[in-house]
Parts: C-alpha cells; structure tokens; sequence
C-alpha cells in the first residue's frame, strides 16, 4: 500500500520539490556549523533562525492549502490550531525551565510565581515529559477541530458562514489566553526558554536541528497532502469543494470526508506551531489573533490555491518580504501588504504557480455571480 | 487534479526556476550583508510603526532621531558619527525578536533603544542575553526584572505606583480603593503590590475592589457604573487606574458623561500622559490625577530647551513630551556618557561603566544608574488641566531609586538585584544565593 | 421687607461659613491678609486664604471665590497683590475691586488641588443653598444630604420652611432626615420619620446613610434593617432596568456598526473587510469638520456633526463607490477573494489614515447637547448614549423605508432576490451594485460619526468592530434588515446581563461561542432569507 502511495503521489515535480527543500534542510544547517563565521557561503544563525520561522509558516500554508485549495474549506482561525500547538510545546519548554526561572521555583514557571498560584493548575501536569507535550501537540489542536468541525459540518455551515465562526473561534480564545486567570501567563505568554530535550534552545546546533526538522516537517506534511489528494479520498473533496450538494446527491457524506481533512490540517498546524515556538522564543495569544490568519490565508493565495508547492513558496515568500520591508521602508510595509492582497485576488487567481505554470484554471465556483452571499 | 498538477510541474520552464533561484539567492546576500562601514557608530530603534502600538511608540522612534541628530550636531561619540537604524516590528512580539536579531547580527548595532509593552521586552531578551547586547527600555513596568542586557530607565512600580497612593491617602483622605486595569501583566502586578501596599496600611479588604478588562475595552457604562456604586458607600473612594492606552479614551469619557467629578472620586493614572490626553476632551476630566517622572508642563530650563528642540525637529508646535520620552533621553545620554568614559562601544566594557553614571534628568534633578539597571527618578502627582497639560501638585521631596523587585510580594521581597558586586540579577539576600543558574 | 430677608439670607450664610471653616473668627483686616494668601501659590496658604476671604462678609468674597473655581484668579508672587479676570474680560484688582487695565507680566492663576477645589465647592455650596436658582437649591441640598453635617441643620430646615418647589422641598427634607439620623439627643420617634423619608429615597447614597448608622435605639436601627432590606430589593430591580438600558446602548452601537455591512453582505454578498475602515473614515472626517470648525467658526461647534453626518456620508460613501469599480466588481462570485481584498483595502486605508493624521488619538469633542446625563429612577442615562440610540433608530428606519419606497430600494430588494432575474428585466445590475455598495459605506461613514462620540478616533478605530460587527449580521441572518437589528439589540443585552456575572472577558467569551452554537442551529441566522437563492 505504501509504496504505492508514494509512486502515485510523487510525480517529477513533487519529487523536485521534495528533493528542493530536503536539500536547503541538509545544505543551510551544514553550512552554518561547519563553515567558519565570516565565509561567503555560511549561513548564518540570525537567517537559520528566519528560515526556521519561515518554514514553520509554510506548514501551516500547506496546512490550510489542503483544505481551502481542496476542500473549499476557508478557515480564518487557522491559526488558532497553529497557536495550540505552539502552546503545547510552550508549555513542555516553560517546565524543562525548572529552577532556572528568575524566582528559582523548581515547579511553577516565574508568572505564576508573581501571580501567586499555590501550585501547579491541573492543566499543567504531565508537560514536562516531552512524549506528553508532543502528543498534546497532535491532540489539542485535532481535538478542537473534531468537536468544532463535528458541529459545524454537520450542519451544513458552510462558506463564508463558516469563515465567519472560525473567525469568531480564534478570537474567543484570543481572549480567552489574554486572560491571567487562565494559567497560560496572559498577554505575556510563555518565553524565556531555556532547553529543549536536553539542547539549549539558544545553540546553533539546535538551532541547526530544528530547522533541518521543520524542513523534515514540509517534507512529511507534504506527502501526506499529496497522497490524501491524490487519493479517491481527495477526488472526492475536489467534489465537495465544486459542488457540495451534488456530491451529496451522489451518495456520498461530505461532512465526513470534510470533518477528515479539517482534523488533519489541524493537527499539520499544530505542528508547524510547535515547531515554531523553540525557533522565535515566545508564544503569546497575539498569535490567536484573527488578523494572523488572514495574513496566513493570503500566503496560500499568493502562492497559488490548490498547488501544494505553490502554498509553501507563498509563506516563504511573503514572509521574506516581510522581514525584508519592516527594516527597509517600515511605513511601506502595511500598503504593500495591503497592494498584495488586493493585486493577487485581482490579477493572479492562480498565484505564482498560475503564473509560472500554464494560464492558471481557478477552483470554479458553481455558479459565478449569481448567488447572494455564496 | 494529480495530473493536472504534474502537467503544470512539467511544463516548467528550467530556465526560469533557475531565475528565480538565483533572485531569491541575490535577496539573501543582501540581506546578510553587513554594512562594514567603520567610520559610524550603529543605534538601533525598535519601536512599532503600525500596528496597535505604533499610537504610543512612534514619538519613540522621533525623539531619539532628534536625539542622535543632535549629538551628531555635537560630533557625534568618540570622533565617529552616529546612524540611527529603524526597523519595524510591527506589533507583532515574535517579530520583535527577529528584528532585534536583525539589528545585532545583521547591522552590528552598538546599543538598542526600544520596545513599549511588557511583552515586546520579554519577547527579546533572550535575544539580547544570547547576543550579548544592550536594551534601554524607557516605559514605566510592573518591576520583577533585572537583566544584564537590559537597562530600564521607565519607572518601576516603586517609582509611580506607591508615591500616587500615598499621595492619595494624605491629602485627599482617601480610604476606599478602586484598582482598575486592563487584563496584562503590569495592572496585574502593579495591583498586587499596591493591595499588599494598602492592606499593609490597615485597609480593610472589603474597601478594596479590583477589576479587570481587556485591551482596547470601549464600553464602559457598566464598570464606570460599578465604581460609581463602590464610591457611594460613604467613605472617600479614589480609582487607581492601570488602564492601557487605547481603552482610556473611551473610560474618561463615560467617567465624564456619568458626572464622576475628581472632587467626587478621583482617579489617579499611570498609563496617561499628555500624548493621550491629547486624543481627549479634557474640560470633564479636570482634576483627574496622574503619576509620572516627568510632565511637559515642569518649568526647568534643561525642559524648556527640550521642548524646544522636540518642536523644531518635527516642525509640530503641538507635539506634546511625554514621560517615556524623557527615559530614552537620560537613557541615551547615559550610554553616551558611558561610552565615552570607557573609550569604546564594546558590550561588556558599557555595560559595566554604566551602573554609577549620573546624567541630569529633564526635570532638574539627576539621574543615577543604579547596580540593578534602574534609575533614581523623582516622583510627580499632575492634575489634569482643561488645556491637556498637567499641573503638578505634589513631589517626592527627594529622587527615588528604582526598585527590580518589589518589596511588597512574598515571592519577591527577599532579592535585590546587583549587577556591579554580587553580578546576578535575581539575588536572595536571605539565602545569599544567586537564583536561576545561568544569570 | 426685601432688605429684611435678605439680611437673614445672609446672616445665615455666614453663620454656616463661621461652623463649617476651621479658621479664627473673622478679624479686621483678615480679608486682605487672605486675598494675599492667595499670592504664595502654597496650597495650605490658599486653603486658609478661601477660609479667610469666605469669612470675611466682604463683598467681594463671592467673585474671588468663584473665579478661583473657574481659574479666573491670577496672583503676582512679586507684589502679592491678587486679580479677578471677569468673565467679561474686564480685570481687577481682588483686594479692592479698582479695574486694572492688564494683567502684570509674571502674574500666573492660583492653582487648586482636589482638596482646595473641595473647600472652593463647599464655600459656594453653602450660598447656593438659598440660590434663587431651584436647580442650584437641590442640588446643595444634595450635597448636604451627603455631608449631613450637624451644623447646617438651622439653614435647611429654614430653607425648608419657606421652599415651595416641590423637588427642592423633597431635597431639603432628606438633607434633613440624613442630618437627624446623625445627630444624637433625637427622640425615636422623629428618627422614625427621618428612617421613612430616607427610604423614600431609595438610592445608592440612601443606602449608604442607612448602612453607615450606629449607636442607635433597637426600634431604629430595625427600622433601619427593614428600610435597608427594601432599598437592596428594589435597587435590584433597577440594577436590571440598567443592565437593560446599557443593553440597548450597546446593542444601538453595533447596529449601527453594522447596518452598512448588512446591506453589503446581505443585499451583495459581499464581504467588506474594509467596512471597519469607512467607519474610521467617517471619525476622521469628524475630526476635521471639528477641526475646521475650532479653528474659523467656534461658535458652531454644537452643529459640527450636523455637517459631519451628510460629509461623512459623502467620503465613505465616495471611497466605497471607487473601491467597489476598481476592485470588487471584478471579483463577484467569489466571496472569499472578496473577503482577501478586501482586507488588503483595509490595510492600505489604515496606513493611509495613520501617514496622513499620525498613529495617534485625535481629539474629536462632543457637543454641549451631547455632554452629561440626567437620572431617570435610579439609573443615569447619558445624553451621548441616548442621542446614539435615537440616531442608530432613525438610520434604521429611513434605510428600510428607502428600500421600500424608493426606486433605487425596489432594485436593490430584486437583485438580491434574483440577480438574473433582475438584469433580464433590464434593471442595471453592475450600477446598483455600485450605489448599494456606496450606501453600505456611506452607512458606515455615519457610524463612524457617532462612534467618534464614545471611542478613540485612531487608525484602529475600525479593527475594534469589524468582528463584532461580523457576528451581528450573522447571527441576525444575511439579507434581512430587521434580523440585523434583533441580532444586535439580542447580543448587546446579552453581553450586558452577562458582564456584571461573569466579567467583561468572559462574557464576551460566552458570546462568541454561543454565537458559535447558534449557528450550528440555524446556519443562516436568526431570520434566514426564504428562497431560491439560498442553496448554493
């Protein structure tokens, strides 16, 4: 089964993409450890770190790439299953602090010191195993989607209704974490990490691990798209996406293969977010906040919908040009975000692989400019 | 849909995936490419140019413009001139890491002044202890900190907090308290000092009421509402409002609407300035109290020239000062001093000439670094004016030290902070032991 | 007869000020000795300086100590000598009442404190208790009532004795009762009947009096425990009403936050991310209609939103037009690229407003006839609040009748029905798409107007909505007017009964989700659209 798998969803230019980004995870960490400081050709750590982050962004592109590109599912809270996860690892990192915190408490992290917590929330047990933290990291955010797609499939809350509530969903929670009465350290969030499994977060050899495994974690990602795509499975999200109620008419229970892939995406940013959090060195509820996953919509559109290569070069890119315009015009950053968005939806329906590849064939709606409000 | 997509790899053309391979590789080496110029001296300003923040840290940005073109006016520090380098973090906290990363590794900095909330100090001191460079944070906090890299020349919450409810309770008689703040950690700090402060006092707990609302909170009929009740049970109440930035606007002005005059109940601030009394009708908010280092209105002759200055440079007679403002120019002016006397801008070398340098202050005092990278500041009690300034009523008759760790908690009472004799930050004077192994 | 009254007014007055000041009985000379007090700018000298003027029965007594309260006395600390600026301009000197041409060079107003302003308060207080102005009456009464010093007790009861306002005689028999329920050597029996007034009451302050009552008589203080009990019951009852009204402002503010995005959502179908931005729009053009206004006709300050609400009707609506040729036309049926470029607009127009005005608040003032509140029962309403309820209705009802009874309305309502249907019968589709998208901005704009009366105008004035605003017309239902108006009115009252319970987070927490849950009951909202055009 799983050869097959592989033969079938890796065709030449998924194998290039794969062998494309295997190298950069192999080539850039090499390249920072082994070449001195200073030579043409080392990396170094403060741009490892950036691309770190940039390919954690490219998990969660790919993550909603499958659903809106295949599914015609468009979240916006996306990156509340991203900020879970990060989170979740948080969590694990704030514990391997021990009683190196600031008030040497050798159990509960500085804010709940200052806050005066008697001792540990329940919530908070079990995270300084790593095996716990990371299966947490799987659970939480797919136990969200479940509960939170179960409801709204079912029934039938669809397009931009459904926008709408996920909107509503990360933003609830965004206040929710902003909370100090919560016990995830409100506005501040979590930070200051010391060691991850033992490294110290701050090295650059583990920098150089992670992000050899946030490349692994595209990588893995993926493949898993593409053999859901490429699957029976995924022609029948194409359907779902084209035309849910004919898909339904047909027999099949669109709520299901939806409910699937919704789950899964979740999990895949919960993923990217937990890679994510020992990479930037803070997790704080702004990463709840609606406009992150708006932003994070619009790599994937950039990119291209519905191409998986075209959703990470889509985060990678922006992001780049992000941390590319925030130093060198600072006033200019939000207009050509803004141009972007708009140039984009307006001329490159397809995104980069429209353009690269041939006059891009966007996701059809059914019945253009008729329908109110679908 | 497979093949579709296959279709599309195939027919790429080589010849382009190699361009833009070699474009994305030219965007890299401009971006690795450390400007190498020896004859300057690097600042960099990391403070929010848009975004929720940007209302309150783009003055910031402005003052220490001003303050570099002028000392380069002077001849800049150690013969070489001074380049100011601005990035943008956005408001985004993650981003404030890597822009500090950017500053330090990418455009070599000697020195960075910058950030404004709690969150964005947090979110880059890792950066800067890994790095080993220095921050001059210049926003008043909730204390509970004190970091080799990290120089704070706002006030902590011995240095606003205390003096205003002091102020309060000797010349205004007051005996019931409403704390009120927005739902971060410095209301919630600075509240529970001054609970702890006040139960000290003999306070009973029932005239104490605490409250908490989110950021950027803009209906307030029903909290200003609550205070009205608390305040109408006979004894004299006052507000003490750690409320932030964008919500104050809103909550003055239903405190206004509602007839909550400041001979009623007043409410002292310590996250309003002039900056955000500008965005306020302030004729129904006169006699409102604030606690600051520092008000525009002082009439000294180093605060007059500073005025003056501030209102050329932005060619804005309307610009107000602020107190955030006057930290980063003693904050500077410091770390000229510093440089200067050690003769270079290495890290290490400033960050130990810095503790026990003394610059005077705007307000015609003189401000000390102390061992635990906090300043002496004075203290002022301003009443709101109908003209948006402040009238100050009251003084500390001499300059308070800063205090890293307050006093006032069980967690934190014990440990000073000493960054010349006993190097650690976190010091247990109990235990005579330096807490956290890596500080 | 009339000098008569007059000079027991006033030996009144001053008797009150001789028990109420702390200082020495007024001597010769004391008058002056305090006008020059005035002059140290020490706040103790200026305390003692208002006690000593107050004293004095000089009759310049009263200018000084009302122009110190409106910051109109100003001293020369070289000369000591002290000025009244009258509020018609004119200027003289406070110690002998002579004019003087101009204020000398270094002479700076006398400054107040809390404190000060207190004594300066009680000073005209007391005067005011026998003003010709009933207004003035009861509000001294009031504050007497709070004071409920003994020694004012001969001036109420005469000023008792001879009121004939209804209200002010209500007033004064409280201040009254509050002054016996203090004082010890009062038989039971009046106690009683100063318990029954105080109950009638029944406010907060009430209240207060009764609970702050001891060492007393076992009778009163169980008059006192049941007149407390009833109070607490029927201050809960008004506790609700207050809730409800505090409801219902906040309700009328998400409507009218988002009434325009309704009919672009509901009528279009598309989703305006931007919309918070022409609302932002509208609080800048405020903002500059004030500003013009302050700065050439300061005399019409009170109509500027009189010319604020067409102008900003006019920008919004002009920017939504422009925004809806250039950009979202191209984009129909793609709801969700609508919603991406939309949201680039919005960006662009922040940083737009934030280069052009500056990231930070600017100052737009409310109107004299929207400042202030008056009581209604036990509860306090603003006029601000108020007036943006009346305003929020009547943008309802002139924007229902316009789609019922106007032309424009008629084609609107088809294209929303049946947009094929509707080109076929040759009613120009892509022009209506354009007007109505206008008048959803231009809505929006208005909004904006108001807004600026309650919130900050800075370039995030628009973030701070747009989700709220969202969540309305969802879980009112799309295309349906009056479902936006339950939607908000339901989700503002709800918030509002939940805040007090569960706090300002948490209840706008359970709001969300059960906003969340509702739409899995009914996907399309409180009032879903019937027809065709639903399933897509």
């Amino acid at each position: 089964m799983m050869p097959h798998i592989l033969t079938r969803s890796l065709d030449r230019g998924a194998t290039l993409f794969v062998i494309v980004v295997a190298a950069f995870g192999i080539l850039i960490p090499l390249s920072n450890l082994l070449l001195p400081s200073g030579s043409a050709f080392q990396v170094p750590t403060y741009l490892m770190a950036l691309f770190g982050k940039y390919a954690c962004y490219a998990v969660l592109a790919l993550s909603i790439d499958l659903i809106w590109g295949y599914c015609g599912i468009l979240s916006l809270g996306h990156g509340a299953f991203f900020a879970l996860g990060g989170y979740a690892m948080g969590m694990y990192l704030m514990r391997q602090i021990g009683s190196r915190g600031v008030y040497g408490n050798p159990i509960l992290p500085d804010f709940m010191v200052f806050l005066n917590y008697p001792k540990l929330p329940w919530y908070w047990h079990g995270f300084d195993m790593f095996w716990f933290a990371a299966l947490m990291v799987i659970v939480v955010p797919g136990l969200l989607a479940f509960c939170f797609g179960w409801l709204a499939f079912r029934s039938r809350v669809t397009g931009v209704y459904l926008s709408i509530i996920t909107q509503a969903m990360t933003y609830a929670l965004l206040l929710a974490f902003f909370r100090n009465d919560f016990g995830f350290g409100g506005n501040n969030g979590l930070t200051d990490f010391k060691d991850i499994l033992g490294f110290n977060v701050q090295a650059d050899g583990t920098r150089a691990a992670l992000f050899a495994l946030s490349c692994l974690a595209i990588i893995v990602a993926f493949l898993i798209c593409r053999a859901v795509v490429t699957s029976k499975l995924g022609k029948v999200l194409i359907a779902v996406r084209d035309t849910e109620s004919r898909t339904r008419f047909l027999g099949y229970r669109p709520e299901r293969y939806k409910l699937f892939v919704w789950v899964l995406s979740a999990v895949m940013a919960g993923i990217g977010g937990a890679l994510y959090v020992p990479q930037v060195g803070i997790i704080n509820p702004g990463e709840f906040s609606p406009a992150n996953s708006i932003e994070s919509v619009i790599w994937v559109a950039v990119g291209g919908r519905g191409t998986l290569v075209g959703a990470v070069l889509g985060a990678v890119l922006v992001n780049f040009g992000k941390t590319v315009f925030t130093g060198a015009l600072p006033e200019l950053w939000l207009f050509a975000l803004g141009a972007l968005f708009i140039l984009v939806t307006l001329l490159l329906p397809g995104g980069i692989m429209g353009l690269i590849g041939r006059p891009a064939r966007r996701p059809k709606n059914v019945t253009p400019a008729a329908e109110p409000a679908e | 849909m497979p093949t579709l997509f296959a279709h599309k790899i195939a027919t790429l053309n080589r010849r382009r995936w190699l361009a833009a391979a070699a474009g994305l590789a030219l965007g890299l080496a401009g971006l690795s490419n450390a400007n190498a110029a020896d004859d300057t001296i690097k600042i960099g300003i990391l403070h929010s140019l848009s975004g929720t923040m940007a209302i309150s840290e783009t003055t910031l940005k402005d003052v220490m413009l001003m303050l570099i073109d002028e000392q380069n006016k002077k001849g800049g520090v150690l013969g070489k001139k001074l380049e100011a380098v601005v990035v943008d973090p956005a408001s985004n906290w993650p981003l404030f890491a890597e822009k500090a990363r950017e500053l330090i590794t990418k455009d070599k900095v000697a020195v960075v002044f910058g950030c404004w909330t709690s969150v964005s100090r947090k979110s880059v001191l890792p950066v800067f202890k890994e790095l080993n460079s220095i921050l001059f944070y210049p926003v008043q906090y909730e204390g509970e900190e004190s970091e080799r890299n990290v120089f704070y020349t706002g006030a902590a919450p011995n240095q606003q907090a205390i003096p205003a409810v002091d102020y309060l309770m000797k010349e205004e008689k007051v005996k019931r308290w409403v704390l009120e703040g927005t739902d971060y950690v410095y209301p919630r700090t600075t509240n529970k000092i001054l609970e702890a402060y006040l139960k000290s006092k003999g306070v009973a707990p029932a005239d104490i009421m605490i409250n908490y609302t989110p950021f950027g909170f803009s209906d307030w009929q029903t909290e200003v509402s609550k205070i009205k009740t608390f305040g109408s049970a006979g004894k004299k109440t006052a507000v003490v409002s750690t409320i932030n930035g964008d919500a104050n606007v809103p909550f003055y002005k239903e405190l206004g609407n509602q007839g909550i005059k400041a001979t009623d109940i007043p409410v002292v601030a310590f996250s309003v300035g002039e900056e955000e009394l500008a965005g306020i009708d302030t004729k129904p908010l006169v006699g409102h109290l604030a606690a600051w280092n520092y008000f525009e209105s002082i009439k000294t002759p180093a605060n007059e020239k500073f005025i003056k200055e501030w209102h050329a440079f932005t060619k804005n007679d309307k610009r107000t000062t602020n107190d955030p403002m006057e930290a980063h120019y003693i904050g500077f002016n410091m770390w000229v001093k510093a440089v200067e006397k050690v003769k270079s801008t290495d890290p290490d070398k400033v960050i130990d000439a810095l503790p026990g340098i003394e610059t005077p202050n705007l307000t015609g005092g003189i401000a000390k670094m102390l061992p635990n990278h906090h300043i002496t500041k004075p203290v002022y009690i301003g009443e709101i004016k109908a003209n948006g300034q402040f009238d100050v009523v009251w003084k500390t008759p001499g300059l308070v030290p800063g205090d890293a760790w307050s006093k006032e908690l069980e967690g934190s009472k014990d440990l000073i902070g000493d960054w010349v004799g006993k190097k650690c930050g976190n010091f247990n004077v109990k235990t005579n032991k330096c807490l956290g192994s890596d500080s | 007869m009339a000098a008569n009254a007059f000079d027991r007014i006033r030996s009144i007055v001053l008797s009150v000020f001789l028990t109420v000041a702390l200082t020495v009985p007024a001597l010769a000379g004391a008058f002056e000795d305090g006008v020059a007090k005035f002059a140290n700018d020490d706040f103790p000298d200026t305390e003692e300086a208002i006690g000593l003027v107050a004293n004095s029965g000089n009759p310049l007594a009263f200018p000084i100590i009302s122009a110190l309260q409106d910051d109109r006395l100003s001293a020369d600390p070289d000369t000591k000598k002290v000025y009244i600026t009258r509020q018609d301009g004119k200027i003289i000197d406070a110690a002998t009442g002579a004019p003087v041409d101009k204020l000398p060079d270094n002479a700076a107003s006398v400054r107040l404190n809390n404190r000060l302003r207190r004594s300066v308060e009680a000073a005209l207080g007391s005067l005011t208790l026998l003003s010709p102005d009933p207004a003035k009456r009861i509000a001294a009464a009031r504050s007497v009532f709070k004071s409920h010093e003994e020694s004012a007790l001969p001036v109420v009861e005469g000023a008792l004795a001879k009121e004939t306002n209804k209200a002010a005689k209500d007033a004064f028999a409280e201040a009254r009762a509050a002054i016996l329920l203090n004082t010890s050597g009062i038989s039971d029996a009046d106690k009683l009947d100063a318990i029954a007034t105080v109950k009638a009451r029944g406010d907060q302050e009430a209240l207060a009096l009764l609970t702050d009552l001891s060492d007393q008589s076992p009778l009163v203080t169980k008059a006192a425990a049941s007149a407390i009990s009833s109070i607490q019951s029927r201050l809960a009852v008004w506790s609700a009403v207050q809730n409800a009204w505090y409801g219902l402002s906040l309700g009328s503010v998400l409507l009218l936050a988002a009434i325009g995005l309704a009919i672009t959502f509901g009528v279009m179908g598309v989703i305006n991310m931007a919309h918070g931005e022409m609302v932002m729009l509208g609080a800048y053009t405020t903002f500059v209609v004030q500003d013009v206004i302050r700065t050439n006709l300061p005399g019409l300050f009170d109509y500027s939103l009189f010319i604020a609400v067409p102008l900003a009707f006019l920008v919004a609506g002009a920017i939504g037009v422009l925004i809806e040729r250039t950009i979202i036309r191209f984009l129909y049926g793609r709801p969700l690229e609508t919603l991406l470029a939309t949201w680039g607009i919005s960006l662009v127009l922040q940083q737009a407003v934030r280069t052009a005005f500056g990231p930070t608040n600017r100052e737009v003032g409310n109107p004299s006839w929207m400042s202030g509140a008056f009581e209604l029962g036990q509860i306090t309403i603003t006029y601000n609040r108020l007036w943006i309820l009346c305003f929020t209705l009547a943008v309802f009802a002139i924007l229902l009748a316009m789609l019922r009874y106007t032309a424009l309305g008629l084609e609107m309502r088809a294209v929303t029905q049946n947009r094929r249907m509707a080109a076929s019968m040759g009613i120009a589709t892509s022009r209506v798409d354009a007007l109505t998208f206008g008048l959803g901005s231009g809505i929006a704009g208005i909004a904006g107007v108001a807004l600026s009366q309650i919130d900050n105008v800075s370039p995030n004035l628009g973030q701070s909505y747009i989700i709220d605003s969202f969540m309305v017309v969802v879980f009112g239902g799309v295309g349906n007017l009056w479902g936006t108006l339950v939607g908000a009115f339901t989700l503002g009252i709800a918030n509002k009964f939940l805040e007090p319970v569960a706090g300002a987070v948490l209840g706008k927490i359970a709001i969300l989700v059960l906003i969340i849950l509702f739409i899995q009951k009914r996907p399309r909202g409180l009032f879903a659209l019937k027809g065709r055009a639903v399933e897509a």
